[in-house]
């Protein structure tokens, strides 16, 4: 990749990280609550938002900038078998629709915020509740960091190299992470989410047109797997199709016990909210079989790149005028915010609860 | 009606039912067209046992 900076470009992307930095500080504001100093109003936005709120929300956090960066650079890499995703994406819904809402309507009840919190309340076992925690919290740090190389990506793009620009946008989303609770990344989820899909739908229609249609970008990518070998390709080889199953349905239980998940699941209003979001959020799962095919039209791009996660950066860079590339990094580095900030929020709801207030101060009284 | 959720994990998890080139819809070999679809097919087999049940508990 070249290090000249992108001025359009980064102008562009300036502006955006602008508007929803003044967007995170507004949103403490937005649909405040009566109880400020419960953990519910920080943690969980006070528990009320409804079926359009808990779709941006929830799509904003699950399907996060490493998606749009790391899929396709997987499917790029090693073709079909990066598709897993998809599969994992459409059997999570069935489930969300089955359990979810029990699971909504129980720590509604009795006004739990986090999965530990469910777990010791349901078993009384304070060693289970910690396990929980901790496995929240641990399993979430590396989901923050693949965020962190999502952004950075996409700004290693418009030429800036060094840390300091990540370091720089990931303390300003602490401050007004702080300072707003959920219902920052809750509010910023609508831009990101409308600029995402913008993006998207302009690559699956512009650059296949540009490229040959969508035959001539699956057939140059079957060639660059013919030629490169090994267990690649637009098909499974037979011993990857266990794995492959397996994968998503390992990635589909697993998706929605991530503390981001679960804390989008537990801010919804009610649990119809959650069983209307299991027939909606599919609409982000076919976005996300569209972006995997970015992986493809970079071969059919003929883009090549030192590291598979350069690809989609690569590919907007050479098809779109730099005004509309800075427009792409923009809604991935966003894409970043967004989870990054509600991973944070799960992870400190579960630290602050089941483990500091259980362990460290146990006779401290108010939820917060 | 509950047996409905089902048919995705079936239709997505047996993987040798569709990992195929052939026939291609709009240019997109088999293997992709067909997971693709069972996203729209799953969101509707989802609003069928939705709708299925009763409205009581909607809160």
């Amino acid at each position: 990749m070249t290090d000249q900076i992108e001025w359009v470009a980064l102008s562009i992307f300036i502006f955006f990280f602008l508007l929803v930095t003044v967007m995170g500080f507004v949103a403490a504001r937005w649909k405040a609550g009566p109880v400020n100093e419960h953990l519910d109003e920080w943690g969980l936005g006070g528990r009320q938002f409804g079926t359009w709120i808990t779709w941006f929300l929830v799509g904003g956090d699950f399907y996060t900038a490493y998606t749009v960066i790391a899929v396709p650079a997987l499917v790029y890499a090693v073709g079909a078998y990066g598709f897993f995703a998809l599969p994992y994406t459409i059997i999570v819904y069935p489930f969300v629709f089955a359990v979810m809402p029990l699971l909504w309507k129980v720590a509604h009840r009795a006004g739990y915020v986090t999965a530990a919190d469910v777990v010791h309340g349901t078993y009384g076992s304070r060693a289970l509740e910690l396990a929980v925690a901790l496995t929240g919290i641990v399993a979430t740090m590396p989901y923050i960091a693949l965020q962190l190389v999502g952004m950075g990506t996409v700004i290693k793009a418009m030429g800036l190299s060094g840390e300091l620009p990540i370091v720089a946008a990931f303390i300003i989303l602490a401050l007004y992470t702080y300072s707003s609770g959920l219902r920052a990344p809750a509010l910023i989820a609508f831009v990101k989410d409308i600029m995402i899909y913008i993006v998207v739908l302009v690559a699956v229609v512009i650059v296949p047109a540009k490229l040959g249609g969508y035959a001539a970008v699956f057939a140059a990518a079957g060639d660059a797997f013919a030629a490169k070998g090994g267990a690649t390709g637009l098909i499974l080889k037979p011993e990857q199709m266990l794995p492959y199953a397996t994968l998503a349905l390992g990635s589909a239980f697993a998706a929605f016990m991530y503390p981001h998940t679960l804390t989008g699941v537990f801010a919804a209003r009610s649990a119809d909210t959650i069983r209307k979001n299991a027939i909606l959020l599919p609409a982000y799962t076919l976005l996300l079989g569209l972006i995997a095919l970015l992986g493809y039209m970079g071969h059919a791009a003929r883009i090549t790149v030192a590291t598979p996660n350069d690809v989609v950066p690569m590919l907007f860079k050479t098809l779109f005028p730099s005004w509309f590339a800075g427009f792409s990094f923009s809604a991935i580095a966003i894409g970043a915010l967004v989870p990054a900030a509600v991973m944070s929020i799960g992870a400190a709801n579960l630290f602050t609860r089941n483990v500091w207030k259980s362990y460290v101060i146990p006779r401290h009284q108010p939820c917060r | 009606m509950w047996m409905l959720l089902l048919l995705p994990f079936v239709g997505l998890l047996w993987v040798p039912f569709y990992n195929f080139l052939e026939p291609a819809l709009f240019g997109f070999p088999f293997f992709y067209w067909y997971q693709l679809a069972w996203v729209p097919i799953s969101s509707l087999l989802i609003w069928l046992v939705y709708r299925s049940q009763p409205h009581d508990e909607a809160r």
